[in-house]
């Protein structure tokens, strides 16, 4: 590929089309198109409207718990013996994860635009469940499609679901996993366009979603700032977030994209090894293709099919990424490296018992990845690591992977 | 530039009736199979053939056609072996007009450039791309067209008379009126609202317009080709297919060739009667 010459910012993008270089676009079937269009011209009335700010805060902060906390692990950061690591606490939001942020602004918009169902797609589940909360909240009804081997792995999460007046249909296309939900996602908009809002829950998909996720998220990024210029008087040396299909860490990178002394670091799932088929690590390992309406780096063949890939986490188990996160690849502004499921777990194993807290397996990729970096650094510095939700539902999935039964 | 898929039109207006397009997915169960299917539609009475390119996440399409796709894909079928198929089949038909049906991946990473030039070399005369709306004319749509290939537009339900310009601005062959908002093999449709959209399309091109999705049976057929210049069918003949496997996914005792040639019989003497029939 080309290699992009570095902007003047990294902040403004996407551009009128919804590219980002040349990742991102509107690549769905007409039906949708003047959906994608109509949402569009919402959100731009939306974000720009001080009424749908100021609810959205008041939700943020009376409803979610908004902001989260930026805390140091002081524990794991000694015991490492190197810089000083932070958890950016979104485990502590309503739902457990950093997805209500998104889900709130959304279901504002939905609303707003006078749509009636609620339709979601979800991974590991904590999209689902902070979908199926807000619709709740909202008095919409709501229709959640699981991959079936999720509905499988992530247990908790669906009966969470059900029991907020959520329906979950478990896709078994494919291998069962996010991308399968997705498509039967869209196979449900395309067919209920009259009365129904798709409230996506990572920064991807056609134009304006990958914008609109993006700024909903921000918030992480925009707190996590003033908090640490707060605690420690300066900004950090390095930023950290798992990316799946990249929601959580675009959230917390984009504050900071013009930071040029804040280096960032993208984590993706390295599952099994990078040598086999058995990882979701497509910045790493895959090739600029369009699926699920945008181009982006993509797990595929030499004939464009997608592959499954895999990944002991639910939420990073994803061919594809946001087509921002493609974007700040090719131009070098952020790296993305990969995680193998074992460093993960060990990383996992190792947060809940120096410091008394559960994160989840997509967090304890970005963990995994600080705890190798950590000792290598020096004592006055400062990693942020993105906590993107709590481990609570992997509990299950952890103790299989240790032998154990519950 | 005049392709076969304008000469075919023009020639079914002539007669005074609606053409029959039928679609089928190549490679579906495997290549000798599927190009005698190809084979059998022209002489069965369809007029123009869409030849299904298989894509692993068929999107806009219900479970028939993923069946098939995936079918198509285990055993071993490529972008290439499409292109080589349609080849095969120009040896002995030259007439018959070609349209590729998929999805943009498999395009893109083949090159779009190398596949344009390919799929001229192969006889192709016109593509169905659904995930290439008119706002990303430029990464497909323009490059076809000045290669010589016709770039077929959905148009929808969803589709209002101030979008329709843009839709139809580059489209040329014939414009693909999609009848339902909904996946492909969906529910029956109403043949009045079809009527109506027709002729709204009408208004603003003088394209022929073909009506898809949901059709599945000759009455159906004959009732749309009242009003629209094509008929097309796809999940109806892709079933039919499947119905003939065995468990393996493979051809068990009766040939689905054949049985594709019966069903398109029948689809053919409903077009073929639309325009008999008194206006209802």
């Amino acid at each position: 590929m080309n290699q992009p010459v570095a902007p003047n910012s990294f902040r403004t993008g996407p551009d009128e089309q919804g590219m980002f270089g040349i990742f991102g676009g509107r690549f769905v079937a007409e039906t949708l198109m003047p959906l994608i269009l109509d949402l569009e011209k919402h959100w731009n009335e939306a974000k720009n409207d001080p009424a749908f700010k100021a609810e959205l805060q008041a939700l943020s902060t009376h409803y979610a718990g908004r902001p989260s906390k930026l805390y140091f692990a002081e524990n794991l950061s000694r015991h490492l013996g190197g810089a000083k690591i932070y958890f950016k606490r979104e485990d502590l939001n309503h739902t457990g994860s950093h997805k209500i942020n998104n889900c709130l602004g959304q279901i504002l918009l939905a609303k707003r635009m006078g749509r009636k169902r609620i339709i979601a797609e979800t991974g590991a589940g904590q999209h689902g469940v902070a979908s199926a909360t807000v619709a709740a909240r909202f008095g919409l009804p709501c229709v959640v499609y699981m991959g079936a081997t999720d509905v499988e792995r992530q247990k908790p999460n669906v009966f969470r679901m059900k029991l907020l007046g959520a329906q979950v249909n478990a896709v078994s296309a494919g291998h069962g996993t996010l991308k399968d939900a997705m498509n039967e996602a869209l196979r449900d908009w395309v067919t209920n366009v009259e009365d129904t809002y798709y409230l996506i829950g990572t920064a991807a998909g056609p134009h304006p979603y990958p914008e609109l996720v993006r700024e909903l998220q921000s918030v992480i990024g925009r707190e996590a700032r003033e908090q640490i210029l707060e605690q420690e008087g300066r900004l950090p040396d390095v930023i950290i977030a798992a990316v799946g299909g990249g929601s959580n860490a675009i959230g917390i990178f984009h504050p900071f994209l013009d930071d040029k002394d804040v280096k960032i670091i993208g984590i993706e799932a390295g599952g099994r090894g990078l040598d086999g088929a058995e990882h979701c690590a497509s910045m790493n390992a895959g090739k600029p293709g369009v699926l699920h309406g945008n181009r982006t780096y993509l797990l595929q063949n030499e004939d464009g099919q997608i592959l499954d890939g895999h990944s002991i986490s639910a939420g990073l188990d994803y061919p594809g990424v946001g087509p921002e996160h493609s974007w700040l690849r090719d131009t070098g502004r952020v790296d993305y490296v990969p995680i193998l499921d074992d460093e993960a777990l060990e990383a996992f194993q190792l947060t809940t018992q120096k410091e008394g807290i559960i994160p989840a397996l997509e967090s304890s990729h970005a963990i995994a990845h600080a705890i190798k970096i950590a000792p290598t650094m020096g004592k006055d510095q400062i990693i942020i690591v993105n906590l993107s939700g709590r481990g609570d539902k992997d509990v299950h999935t952890v103790a299989g992977m240790m032998g154990m039964e519950i | 530039m005049i392709t076969r898929i304008d000469r075919r039109m023009a020639k079914l207006k002539d007669e005074g009736r609606p053409a029959l397009v039928t679609y089928f997915m190549g490679g579906d169960p495997d290549y000798d199979t599927s190009l005698r299917i190809m084979k059998a539609l022209p002489k069965a009475g369809s007029d123009i053939i869409e030849l299904g390119m298989p894509f692993s996440d068929p999107m806009a399409d219900g479970p028939a056609i993923q069946a098939a796709a995936l079918r198509s894909l285990k055993g071993g079928h490529s972008l290439a072996k499409t292109l080589q198929m349609a080849a095969d089949f120009r040896k002995e038909d030259d007439e018959t007009p070609i349209v590729l049906m998929g999805y943009y991946n498999p395009i893109y990473i083949y090159g779009t450039e190398r596949f344009l030039a390919d799929a001229k070399a192969a006889g192709i005369d016109g593509l169905i791309v659904v995930d290439l709306p008119p706002e990303m004319d430029e990464e497909l749509c323009i490059p076809a067209l000045k290669a010589g290939v016709n770039f077929i537009r959905l148009a929808t339900p969803t589709t209002d008379d101030k979008r329709l310009p843009k839709v139809l601005q580059n489209t040329s062959g014939f414009v693909y009126y999609v009848s339902m908002t909904g996946i492909t093999g969906s529910a029956l449709l109403d043949t009045a609202k079809v009527g109506e959209a027709v002729q709204r399309i009408k208004a603003q091109t003088e394209l022929p317009i073909c009506v898809g999705f949901g059709v599945k049976t000759a009455e159906q057929a004959r009732a749309i080709g009242g009003s629209a210049d094509g008929v097309v069918v796809g999940s109806a003949i892709v079933s039919t297919v499947a119905n003939l496997l065995g468990p393996d996914g493979k051809v068990a005792a009766a040939d689905p060739a054949e049985a594709v040639a019966t069903l398109v019989g029948e689809l053919s003497q409903g077009v073929r009667s639309a325009r008999l029939a008194p206006a209802e």
